[in-house]
């Protein structure tokens, strides 16, 4: 059985854009609460103007992360962050992202897409970032019945507690493939009792593993289980955006075994594709 | 088969009576039409009546020979009989006993749905030019020409001419064939505007054969001359049961063969789930029909009527309808047609080898001429330019080339308006494919709730469909488009089609987060965009969604104001509530307001954080603007306390004299000892039985808020209901 996971170094990978402060500012507020230690990563040539403007936005901050450190290496970027990951085996890696690519922006997001895919850690993509306090009140959990459900629900609690979050929605999908296709009256009674059997047992499993879930972190939230039809892994980004949540918390298996791997990464990619909020995907290492 | 079987039987046979009576003289002319011998098309009707009856999954179709084929079956013959047309009716046999296997898998994989992925207007320019096609390769039977040839565009031309030519005319056995079509096509006219009951009994075609046989008998019965030149008479096979024609496999493999075969396979299924549809809607019982059990025995049906030398069975809706309004209740009814129409044709065959083409022919007519008049094409053009447009290219593509590439043509349109309509060929290359449809129930209400992102048009609509199958057709529906950043005309009408079948089990329907978008015109099926960023809440639509009209109407129910266009002059006002501390206000609009505005309900654009300005956020609000002062407050349901977040350093006001109601109710507000005082009694009790709203204070107006979307118009008078209650009672504290 795989633990909850817990954040202890978190590098974040920085590029002198609009939002270098915003995000910048994100990181140390979360490896603040998160009390762990900030790698703030940058490819490219190290210049004293450069460092003089992160210098004065890590001022600015009253947020202060139990260590800072600054590096800088030059590279392609993708290859140089992976091995930063590596090196200094960051748990989570920070990225800032496009919400949605067009064509002149593709190949600054793909590189995003491109560690998110090869990363050896969990990726935290930010998106909509506000400049001012605590953005992470609505966190939506992909409760889609898996080997990694429990973790990801455990970690997702976690992670709420530490954010001080309000309120958080495990999103159970049920697939269409599940339900007889409805046709006529006949068959929309049966897809509609078959649903209900479907909605009930999602809600006993999700039941039992919230049970263990301590009572003095699940007091302080709002919890909703929803379920949603749609296309297995492809609508919970549309109701991560429909109900404005701010953090979507999606699992992956770094499994070598073909068929997790493969229907997994389906989803993942259409996520990223179109990033809905910030999305936190948690990779768990190969047992 | 149980009791009410039984007990409908005499209704539906009576129906099923009256309808092959329509039947009769229809599938015999569009046999005619359709260059086979005139029994072809009571073969495919009785095949039809009889299988569909037994294995079909809809209630009140009929089925048989159908109009939509006429062009196609005629091309098929000529083409694939290279100029001899009975050979090529042996082929078009075996054409029409392949789409029957291709129709009948279909079925069994549940491709119904492919009919959905064609724009309403190519169908409605394809179903002209089917009509234009009918009306000009008749027009020459029923004026007594049977020798004419050449494609439509050439018939079209030839039509003045030839009306011309009849003044030339001299003997009596010239006229005498125009007279017959001439009064054939004043009956099919005049029928449906009379309104003796004794004559509606019969329907037109009947009629119009009463008459021809009639004419006939009293020619060579009582005058004892010849009726009419031989070739102007129905021929019928001497024994329709031992001479069946042998289906023609030999160019199977040919590419005309399968164009053919696929031309067939589309018209036919096209016609069926488009008049499965319309008998659905007139259906009284509110069934649903199993779309895909009957095209698996209108597959079925084609495959027999094939081998027996019948036409393609097709669904129709003509015929359907009649079926109906004569209270046909189930599929006994097309049983019942069948059977008499097999019946007429073993007892009365001699009589109905009386009857002169021009008769038929000017039922077709008639019928082509309804398909093709021109109030269809204006239709189209009211519904907006673009439509139009769309029309007549597939209308012209067909004419001039055939069906197939006309509707390939029409769709490329289509397809090609949206583009430019968008200036954006990328939001439907990127997204067509990516499933756009999130629907789940809403806890509280039970309601569906369904959202479409990116653009929604017939290319994806069946995504759309799909969700809307699965609903309950009792419930309510909210379908929300607020991501959505185009919507085509087929959805629009598509969506009024579901929104009449659900009011009638007592559901509804209702579409938000349209108000904003552009329409070309005021018609409820145009087609609308999203107008560019920038002129978002400057610009003035026009044409007002059908939620827009709701609210006007309303407003002058109440008569207050209604405001539609956008205006940011409230902006300075809603900063003072703290649910706007961290966001930011675009602007407003569908503002509705009292005269003496003290109560105004509007929908709100604005943005959480600068960042993301574009991806901006709708949400409907109420205002009610108070006499007195009262304390600056935040009333909420207890678990939904995240609105209010920044005033995280409050904590929950708990009144120890109300517990239910702290329970229930998340108090939060600086002067504690004010709001306790505030909170007595008769508030309290207004709040514990009211639906739960966000209702925020900021001394002398309150904002109350449902959900953190765009109000339904059900849900905004309940709002402005819960609001001048609130109202009244505070003002009388």
């Amino acid at each position: 059985m795989k633990e909850a996971k817990k954040f202890s170094c978190i590098l974040m990978g920085f590029a002198f854009s609009p939002k270098v402060k915003v995000n910048v500012l994100e990181a140390l507020r979360l490896s603040n609460y998160m009390k762990a230690k900030l790698i703030l990563f940058h490819v490219g040539e190290k210049t004293k103007i450069k460092e003089e403007s992160i210098d004065k936005i890590i001022k600015e901050s009253e947020e202060i992360p139990p260590s800072i450190s600054i590096k800088w290496e030059e590279g392609t970027p993708t290859k140089t962050l992976l091995t930063a990951c590596k090196t200094y085996n960051v748990d989570l890696l920070l990225l800032g992202a496009l919400q949605r690519e067009n064509a002149l922006n593709f190949y600054i997001g793909s590189i995003a897409r491109k560690l998110t895919r090869k990363a050896p850690c969990s990726v935290l993509l930010l998106i909509n970032l506000i400049e001012e306090k605590n953005i992470w009140e609505h966190i939506v959990v992909n409760a889609l019945k898996n080997k990694l459900t429990v973790q990801t629900i455990e970690t997702s609690f976690n992670i709420a507690n530490v954010l001080s979050s309000k309120k958080i929605t495990l999103v159970e999908e049920i697939s269409q493939e599940k339900v007889t296709p409805v046709e006529d009256e006949k068959s929309l009674l049966e897809a509609l009792a078959e649903k209900e059997t479907l909605k009930k047992k999602s809600a006993i499993y999700s039941k039992d593993i919230l049970e263990k879930i301590p009572n003095k972190i699940k007091d302080k939230l709002q919890i909703k289980i929803q379920n949603i039809f749609g296309k297995r892994g492809y609508s919970i980004g549309h109701y991560a955006k429909v109900v404005r949540a701010d953090l979507l918390v999606m699992s992956i298996a770094r499994n070598k075994s073909l068929f997790p791997l493969f229907s997994f990464s389906k989803d993942l990619e259409y996520i990223l594709l179109e990033l809905p909020t910030n999305v936190l995907i948690l990779k768990y290492k190969k047992e | 088969m149980n009791s009410t079987f039984f007990r409908s039987l005499p209704g539906n046979i009576f129906s099923g009576f009256v309808v092959s009576l329509i039947a009769l003289p229809l599938s015999l002319g569009l046999a005619i039409a359709s260059g086979v011998p005139p029994i072809a098309g009571v073969l495919a009707s009785i095949t039809g009546g009889i299988v569909v009856s037994f294995f079909g999954g809809s209630h009140l179709t009929i089925t048989g020979a159908g109009n939509g084929l006429v062009l196609v079956i005629l091309s098929a013959v000529t083409i694939l009989g290279e100029g001899n047309l009975y050979e090529g009716y042996l082929y078009t046999l075996a054409a029409i006993i392949c789409s029957g296997v291709l129709l009948f898998v279909f079925g069994v994989f549940r491709l119904g749905g492919l009919s959905n992925f064609f724009p309403s207007s190519v169908l409605q320019g394809m179903l002209a030019a089917i009509g234009i096609g009918i009306f000009t390769k008749q027009f020459f039977p029923m004026i007594g020409v049977i020798d004419v040839k050449g494609s439509i565009v050439d018939l079209i031309l030839h039509i003045p001419s030839s009306i011309l030519n009849i003044f030339s005319y001299r003997t009596f056995d010239e006229l005498f064939p125009i007279i017959i079509g001439v009064i054939s096509l004043v009956i099919m006219m005049v029928h449906p505007k009379i309104r003796n009951k004794y004559v509606k009994l019969i329907p037109a075609p009947m009629w119009i054969v009463v008459f021809a046989v009639a004419l006939n008998y009293y020619y060579q019965g009582v005058l004892g001359v010849p009726f009419m030149k031989e070739d102007l008479l129905i021929k019928l096979p001497k024994n329709i049961f031992t001479e069946l024609p042998r289906p023609n496999f030999g160019k199977i493999a040919s590419s005309e063969f399968i164009l053919i075969v696929f031309s067939i396979t589309f018209v036919v299924s096209i016609e069926t789930l488009l008049s499965i549809k319309a008998v659905d809607k007139l259906d009284p019982l509110k069934r649903r029909s199993n779309i895909s059990k009957d095209l698996k025995a209108i597959g079925l049906a084609n495959i027999i009527s094939g081998f027996i030398g019948g036409l393609n069975v097709v669904t129709v809706i003509a015929r359907s309808s009649v079926n109906v309004n004569n209270r046909g209740s189930n599929r006994a009814a097309n049983f019942f047609h069948a059977f008499f129409l097999l019946l007429f044709i073993i007892l009365f065959q001699k009589q109905i080898s009386r009857i002169a083409l021009p008769a038929l022919a000017a039922i077709l007519v008639f019928t082509g001429y309804k398909l093709a008049a021109p109030k269809n094409i204006i239709k189209s053009f009211k519904i907006g330019k673009e439509q139009g447009i769309i029309f007549l290219i597939t209308l012209v593509f067909t004419l001039y080339t055939n069906l197939i590439l006309g509707v390939f043509f029409g769709i490329l349109a289509t397809f090609l308006i949206h583009v430019i309509i968008n200036k954006n060929l990328f939001l439907f290359t990127r997204n067509v494919l990516k499933p756009n449809v999130l629907m789940y129930e809403e806890e509280a209400t039970g309601n569906y709730y369904i959202s479409v992102k990116n653009f929604c048009s017939f290319l994806n609509i069946n995504k759309l469909k799909n969700k809307l199958n699965q609903i309950p057709l009792e419930k309510h529906v909210i379908i929300d488009f607020s991501l959505c950043r185009f919507v085509d005309h087929t959805v629009m009408e598509e969506l009024s089609d579901y929104n009449e079948n659900i009011k009638r089990q007592g559901g509804s329907l209702e579409i938000i987060g349209l108000d904003f978008y552009v329409a070309q015109t005021g018609h409820p099926f145009a087609l609308r965009k999203m107008p560019p960023v920038t002129k978002l809440g400057q610009k003035e639509n026009p044409y007002l969604t059908k939620r827009q009209k709701d609210l006007d109407k309303l407003s002058t129910h109440l008569s207050w104001d209604y405001l539609p266009e956008g205006s940011s002059n409230l902006v300075k006002e809603l900063d003072t509530f703290l649910y706007f501390k961290t966001k930011i206000i675009n602007y407003k609009y569908n503002q509705i307001k009292s005269k003496n505005n003290t109560i105004s309900f509007f929908d709100l654009s604005y943005s959480e954080g600068v960042f993301i300005a574009k991806d901006d956020q709708k949400t409907s609000f109420l205002l009610l603007y108070l006499k007195k002062k009262i304390p600056v407050f935040a009333l909420d349901k207890e678990e939904l306390f995240s609105n209010i977040y920044k005033l995280a350093g409050y904590k929950d006001i708990n009144i120890k004299k109300y517990p239910d109601f702290s329970k229930h109710f998340f108090l939060r507000g600086e002067k504690r000892r004010e709001i306790i005082s505030f909170f007595q009694n008769e508030v309290v009790f207004f709040f514990e039985s009211h639906p739960y709203y966000y209702v925020e204070s900021n001394g002398d107006t309150l904002l109350i808020k449902q959900k953190n979307r765009l109000a339904s118009a059900q849900e905004i008078k309940r709002m402005i209901a819960f609001g001048k209650e609130l109202q009244s009672l505070l003002s009388k504290n």
